[in-house]
């Protein structure tokens, strides 16, 4: 599957799987950039040579692959085309290093905090388990509501008039905030509680990045069936990358 | 005049450790303040109410950064002097994808330590797995993963050089046997011994008399971790 080049980028492959957020993040990066690269969705049930050959350590996506050489880590990935594409499209990181570390700070709260506990949402094994997870996923976005009104400084977005690294990292999951609506009856961001982030998501889901890069949310509600069919033996970790 | 710098820390804290490391490279002077973690201070809460936790970097009136290798990057770019970051984009992904594997590490290594029976067992021998993966990136013939001196990674990885040590004397738990890695262990030696690491090395008796008081702790967070498993 070839996108669109727009940019000349050597050459430029991603192993990757449509609904992680890891994924989708990293392709946004790219739509950011405006660079071609050939797509390769990956079976993380059967994984093929190529992953394991390009992640040994992890055996998990996204994997960019540029020029031949693989680079692994959906962070380290992101920060990789920001620097090497640093003079073509808008930065993804911001200029200013403490806006930067801001910026890295969030996006690791997102992925330590927010993210498992909105996962462990869609594994809880009892009610009472769920109840909790939801509670862990509330009191995330609590926070990041939190961030969203410093970062911003009153402008549309975590990164100012356009999206940038930590829009990515956190608009990468809203895809499985539908899904949970959808799925169990759970809303994430509620306006009443969370009115920056409900008015940021809306924004973010108009811009051209979110449009060309997310899913259907009914592609994440189908692997997830997928994924509790499988589900033993399988850990949480091992679900989305 | 330079605005003055404060890192929020506490005695044996590998996390610490690392940011003195970094500042002292890029020359920056600033100031220890020790925390007291069964105690934690107004200003800790105040700057890091999410975490809890030191390291925090104050620079100026800015507000606080947190988490360590987040306070290195930052250090590293706010500040001129050495970089510890390679300066090719192709090798600082390779430092910030070892970083991060060491940081998924810390789970292993805690259930290694601190628990016993088969799933302290398993854990052992995937700790030492990922010390054998770690080994296989210093580049041939060079002192440090950052070649010649002390690099990002040298940092990050940093904290084994001198508690791996200290665990194995509280825990009865060896990680790191020379016989298996002798790269890493020739590694970690030369780290100790490097001049800037030695001014902010805290005493390693010390630093176990400080870190046994906490066995408790570490045993009952060891337990919750393999729990989750």
């Amino acid at each position: 599957m070839e996108n669109k080049t727009m940019a000349r980028a050597g050459s430029l492959k991603l192993l990757g799987l449509t609904v992680s957020p890891f994924v989708v993040r990293v392709r946004m990066a790219l739509q950011l950039k405006g660079l071609g690269y050939e797509y390769i969705e990956q079976d993380l049930f059967i994984k093929g040579d190529l992953l394991l050959m390009s992640n040994p350590v992890h055996k998990k996506v996204p994997v960019l692959i540029h020029d031949g050489k693989p680079i692994c880590e959906s962070l380290a990935i992101m920060q990789y085309i920001d620097e090497v594409w640093a003079a073509t499209g808008p930065s993804i990181l911001p200029a200013d290093p403490y806006e930067r570390a801001d910026a890295r700070f969030w996006a690791a709260y997102a992925d330590s905090k927010l993210l498992p506990a909105w996962v462990g949402i869609m594994w809880a094994a009892t009610e009472e388990e769920r109840v909790e997870k939801v509670e862990d996923t509330l009191k995330a976005i609590g926070h990041l509501e939190e961030a969203f009104g410093k970062c911003s400084n009153g402008k549309p977005f975590f990164a100012g008039d356009s999206v940038g690294y930590l829009d990515l990292v956190l608009g990468s999951q809203l895809l499985w905030f539908e899904a949970l609506q959808k799925m169990f009856g759970v809303v994430v961001i509620e306006e009443g509680k969370a009115p920056l982030l409900a008015a940021w998501v809306k924004r973010f889901g108009e811009t051209d990045t979110a449009k060309e890069v997310v899913p259907d949310v009914d592609t994440a509600v189908e692997y997830l069936k997928k994924l509790q069919s499988h589900r033993a033996g399988a850990t949480v970790a091992q679900l989305l990358s | 005049m330079a605005e003055p710098v404060k890192l929020i820390g506490c005695f044996g804290s590998p996390f610490v450790h690392r940011v003195e490391v970094a500042l002292r490279l890029k020359g920056v002077p600033y100031e220890l303040i020790e925390e007291d973690l069964n105690n934690k201070s107004d200003l800790l809460l105040k700057h890091n109410p999410f975490h809890q936790k030191v390291p925090v970097l104050l620079h100026g009136d800015r507000p606080a950064v947190c988490e360590s290798l987040i306070i290195i990057e930052y250090i590293d770019e706010a500040f001129s002097g050495p970089s510890l970051l390679p300066s090719d984009p192709y090798e600082r992904a390779m430092a910030r994808f070892w970083a991060a594997f060491m940081y998924k590490c810390k789970d292993s290594m805690w259930i290694a330590l601190w628990t016993d029976g088969e799933v302290q067992a398993a854990s052992a021998r995937e700790m030492k797995a990922s010390l054998t993966l770690i080994e296989r990136q210093l580049p041939e013939g060079k002192k440090f993963f950052g070649g010649d001196t002390i690099g990002f990674l040298d940092i990050a990885v940093g904290g084994i050089a001198h508690w791996m040590g200290v665990f194995k004397e509280i825990a009865g738990v060896h990680l790191l046997i020379e016989e298996e890695h002798p790269a890493l262990c020739r590694w970690a030696r030369e780290y100790i011994l490097d001049e800037t690491v030695g001014q902010c090395l805290p005493d390693r008796d010390r630093v176990v008399a400080a870190l046994t008081r906490r066995k408790e702790l570490y045993v009952s967070i060891a337990k919750a971790m393999a729990a989750q498993k």
